[in-house]
């Protein structure tokens, strides 16, 4: 079916052919029927596979054939022979067609009868001749594997093969993944020779260099040295980085924020954090990467408020399995019996670290802890109303209250939660990386998108492993970074978007680490009309042309965001931001409700505003099967369909609004600008969302 | 260059359907299931099945099914297989005609093809590779019977199948293939394990597929080839990364690829067309918003409708 011209030059004998194939395949099938196994039915066989090895009952026929033939046969004589037909048939079909499926799995099936000791001398010839005419036949090296396990072929013999391989052709991808394959397994067994993974990476680092610079087009290399970045990069152990308290800080619980200005804290003290009195707060862990087994054995928080025992940590993701970058727990504080003048210490202890686990399998090696106080202000004897009657939030700027007093701060001075790994276990990383550095900047001059990306990818890494301690630590490398991504925008325009998302994912980064651009970027929400929103702590990162929202390690204290303006498709790294409860994501990309699912993660989120999107416009839903859905199981159908019976709607017409809308407590919706936006889809809005005040502008409730 | 020649398309699909005797039909008359599947959902997406005998395309598939296994074979007097089962199954959805099922029978088939280590035997004679666990997975969930199998030792086997280039291979070890990946994203997108994915890293292996011409190719250093724009299309989309190409130069190269005289599309422009490729130019296209065309499921194969009517149907 591929490759064959299609003015095809070739003679009209196909009535002969045609008549011949199909003389054979009627007798395959009658003797396959009829359980004929004779010399001449096999022949028959035979000459069929010849002609076309697809055939795969053919082969099932031979399978079945032999079974009978030599069912109680012990004669070796008799076994060799039947078995040489077998292997020859094979040796024909891969004649005709070397990636027969059906063909090497025959052979792998009768060798693996056992019936006569293997051949090893004949396997491996048959191995050489077909690699050695094609290299990238994935068939030859699955078999080849194969017959090395079968005949216990130690894996570093099999590692001189593919450098036998790179050797004689630097542009083969095969041999440069069976080799990673090899070096990843001999350097986790910690075999002879390959304890070291240091020297193992530092002599790959040269052999790939020499790929790379006698042919920089060939792709081949520059994904083993992508492999090889991982490897010199890779933080095994799971860290925490960042939290919400932060550590050292001072959190006020007020009752109401009915206060003229935005005065709700001393204006000495940039540790402190105002929130409004809720009933409880967040504890927020961010880990370096997704963990596992956050719970109240693994994780101690001590606090006059709750005993530990009753505390549930969530995982903050979008799927169900159990493991999250970022973890929250919610502290419940009584309203009465609190003296305002009392500070309350807690403390949050990652104790059991060791039973803290990535998906890889490594544990956390260091105990964590971090510790904040409460304290509480404006203590009242009545309750104040919490659904008071609400202004429409309005996204406008306003002035900073007091730059001074900005939360962001805080983010820096919480200092390592941890204590500093010793720089010697990182200083062999960090030379290679700097190493490559050098040696990828010299060769930058060229037009070389993968020299480009490389430098790009290596001056991210650096930056990322450059310990965090020094809190005033500025990135360096993200002008240098955000420079090459609009190089290689340039130089390879059909990823232009692949560029620009990572190039976000750098911006936002440098945004947020760094304490005055991040200061430059915050505000404080004055509208005393809308008491629930009044002095919340603001970001406003609009207008960046961001595709993507990066790391939200620095900014687990945002309570406001506004994203709008920018190119967003997905809102991935939200669902961390456990105190958001305003979102502006107007004048976007979304283009589907599913792509909102973070956040159904955020229990405090209020105001949203997805105006001016591509909600609707988009027949195919690219993130149909990263939310919960009834198509991957993850959700009951039933479910959807609950409380939920109007005429003329039916489910399956609106099943991701109905999932995302009854996960959220909005009081106020702005959709306008939208594709899916109509007189069905408001009603259906308004009952999905009991609390819904506003939508568009308008009062609903 | 112009657009997409539907009609012609159409009438080549038909009349393939009819051409059984020649040599090029007779060399793949063992797969003429898949060929129906491809042949089938392409009308469909062309919005031109009305003029299909429904009860006759159900009729033959139900004489290819084995009587005692329950299994699917590629044509009459052939041997089950799950490759066949699988497009049986598709067919019958797309057709709205799986209640002539003995659903539990074919679904007890699948199941009794899986492995200890989670992996799926393609049939008795046990050859195991990942297209098989897609196949198993796929054909078990359109059926509502997902629960037959170990969904966890499943996914396992295939996260075993993980490269370190973020694709995946036919077997643990084996090199990432486009083919493979899709097979492999498309069985942890129906068992809501997506999570398994590095979808960073393998969505940047996936772009990096489209070659200078516009086509997708396989695997590194390989010609573009048609049928890549569906393997390699769907799974960008099922990881959400699909806006890593260049969608405008791959909707030309599938155009390109077309035979405009006679309908049909081939692997690529000037070579011979067959049924396949039609299916999987078609499909891209879909995939790619193309105007005209019913939108495709990315995960299940089938129009998006007809997926929805399974899992949404009261």
């Amino acid at each position: 079916m591929h490759g064959r011209p299609r003015k095809d030059p070739r003679p009209k004998d196909d009535a002969a052919k045609a008549a011949h194939l199909r003389e054979l395949q009627a007798q395959l099938l009658h003797n396959h029927r009829n359980r004929t196994y004779t010399k001449e039915a096999l022949a028959s066989c035979s000459k069929l596979l010849e002609i076309n090895p697809e055939v795969y009952t053919a082969w099932n026929y031979r399978k079945l054939s032999l079974q009978h033939n030599l069912d109680g046969v012990d004669d070796p004589d008799a076994l060799k022979s039947a078995i040489e037909d077998e292997l020859r048939v094979v040796e024909i079909a891969l004649r005709t067609n070397p990636k027969s499926y059906a063909a090497w799995y025959h052979r792998k099936w009768v060798l693996g009868r056992r019936l006569m000791p293997v051949e090893f001398e004949r396997e491996f010839r048959l191995l050489d001749l077909l690699l050695n005419a094609d290299q990238r036949n994935f068939h030859g090296w699955n078999y080849r594997r194969f017959v090395a396990k079968l005949k216990n072929v130690p894996e570093e013999e099999e590692l001189k093969f593919t450098k036998k391989m790179i050797d004689t052709n630097f542009s083969n991808y095969s041999a440069w993944h069976n080799r990673s394959a090899l070096l990843s397994h001999l350097l986790t067994k910690k075999s002879q020779g390959f304890d070291s993974k240091k020297n193992t990476l530092t002599e790959e680092y040269e052999l790939v260099h020499d790929a790379l610079f006698t042919d920089q087009s060939d792709q081949s290399g520059w994904f083993y040295h992508l492999w090889l970045l991982d490897q010199t990069v890779c933080l095994d152990d799971p860290q925490l980085i960042s939290s919400w308290p932060t550590h050292k800080s001072d959190l006020i619980l007020s009752e109401s924020n009915k206060i003229d200005g935005c005065q709700l804290f001393p204006s000495s003290n940039s540790r402190s954090f105002s929130l409004l009195h809720t009933g409880t707060f967040p504890i927020i862990l961010y880990f370096n990467k997704a963990v596992k087994n956050i719970d109240s054995s693994t994780v101690i928080v001590s606090s006059v408020f709750v005993t530990n025992e009753d505390l549930n940590w969530r995982p903050l993701s979008t799927n169900n399995s159990g493991e999250a970058c970022c973890w929250v727990t919610f502290l419940t504080v009584p309203e009465e019996n609190c003296s305002s003048s009392t500070s309350y210490p807690v403390e949050v202890c990652l104790d059991r670290y060791k039973d803290i686990v990535s998906s890889d399998v490594s544990d956390c090696k260091n105990p964590s802890k971090f510790t904040f106080t409460v304290a509480f202000r404006g203590h009242s004897l009545e309750q104040t109303s919490k659904e008071s009657v609400e202004e429409n939030v309005v996204w406008k700027y306003v002035d900073i209250c007091n730059p001074q007093e900005s939360p962001c701060l805080m983010s820096f001075d919480q200092l390592s939660i941890n204590e500093d790994h010793a720089e010697e276990g990182f200083k062999w990383n960090l030379q290679t990386l700097s190493n490559e550095i050098e040696l990828f900047r010299e060769f930058n001059d060229e037009d070389s998108k993968f020299v480009k990306l490389t430098l790009a990818r290596l001056l991210v890494a650096h930056d990322l492993m450059v310990p965090n301690g020094s809190h005033n630590h500025i990135k360096t490398h993200s002008g240098e970074v955000l420079t090459l991504y609009d190089d290689l925008m340039k130089l390879d325009p059909s990823h232009k978007r692949y560029y620009e998302d990572e190039q976000s994912v750098v911006l936002m980064d440098q945004l947020t680490s760094d304490k005055d651009s991040l200061t430059k970027h915050c505000w404080q929400f004055d509208e005393p009309t809308s008491s629930s929103f009044h002095c919340q702590y603001c970001l406003w990162l609009n207008e960046l042309s961001l595709t993507r929202i990066g790391s939200v390690k620095n900014i687990l204290w945002v309570q406001m965001l506004d994203l709008s303006h920018n190119k967003l498709r997905s809102v991935e790294g939200l669902e961390a931001l456990q105190l958001l409860a305003c979102l502006n994501l107007s004048n976007n990309q979304i283009s589907s409700f599913t792509a909102l699912e973070p956040l159904k993660l955020l229990s405090s989120l209020r105001v949203l505003d997805v105006s001016f999107n591509m909600i609707g416009a988009h027949a195919i839903d690219t993130t149909r099967y990263l939310c919960s859905s009834p198509l991957s199981h993850t959700l009951d159908a039933k479910q959807l369909n609950v409380g939920y019976e109007k005429e003329n709607t039916e489910v399956r017409d609106h099943w991701e609004v109905t999932s995302l809308f009854r996960a959220l407590r909005l009081t106020q919706l702005d959709i306008k600008g939208n594709a899916v936006l109509n007189e069905k889809f408001s009603v259906l809005a308004i009952e999905l969302l009991p609390s819904l005040k506003w939508l568009d502008g308008k009062r609903v409730r | 260059m112009g657009g997409l020649e539907e009609e012609k398309h159409a009438r080549y699909i038909v009349s393939v359907e009819k051409k059984k005797d020649d040599f090029e039909a007779l060399v793949i008359e063992h797969l003429r299931m898949n060929g129906a599947y491809w042949g089938l959902t392409t009308l469909d997406l062309l919005n031109k099945i009305g003029a299909i005998d429904v009860d006759a395309v159900v009729s033959w598939v139900m004489e290819c099914q084995d009587k005692d296994c329950g299994g699917f074979a590629g044509n009459l007097g052939h041997d089950p297989h799950l490759l066949y089962t699988i497009s049986a199954v598709q067919i019958l959805a797309l057709l709205d005609r799986l209640d002539v099922l003995d659903i539990e029978k074919v679904s007890d088939y699948v199941a009794g093809l899986q492995n200890e280590d989670g992996s799926f035997s393609g049939d008795m004679w046990g050859e195991i590779d990942t297209r098989f666990s897609y196949c198993a997975i796929c054909c078990l969930s359109l059926l509502g019977r997902l629960s037959k199998i170990n969904v966890e030792k499943a996914v396992n086997f295939i996260v075993s199948c993980k490269n370190l280039d973020g694709g995946f291979g036919s077997i643990p070890g084996g090199e990432s293939h486009a083919g493979q990946i899709f097979c492999c994203v498309g069985a942890l997108a129906i068992t809501g394990s997506l999570h398994h994915v590095d979808r960073d890293l393998l969505g940047w292996w996936l772009c990096e597929r489209q070659c200078k011409d516009g086509g997708l190719n396989g695997r590194p250093e390989k010609l573009a080839d048609v049928c890549y724009s569906w393997w390699v299309l769907s799974s960008l989309i099922m990881i959400d990364r699909v806006h890593w190409i260049d969608k405008e130069k791959l909707t030309r190269f599938i155009l390109n690829c077309q035979d405009k005289d006679n309908g049909g599309i081939s692997d690529r422009p000037d070579n011979a067309v067959d049924v396949f490729h039609t299916y999987f130019g078609v499909a891209g296209l879909s995939l790619m918003e193309y105007p005209g065309l019913k939108t495709i499921d990315p995960a299940y194969a089938l129009p998006v409708d007809v997926v929805n009517r399974i899992f949404f149907r009261k």
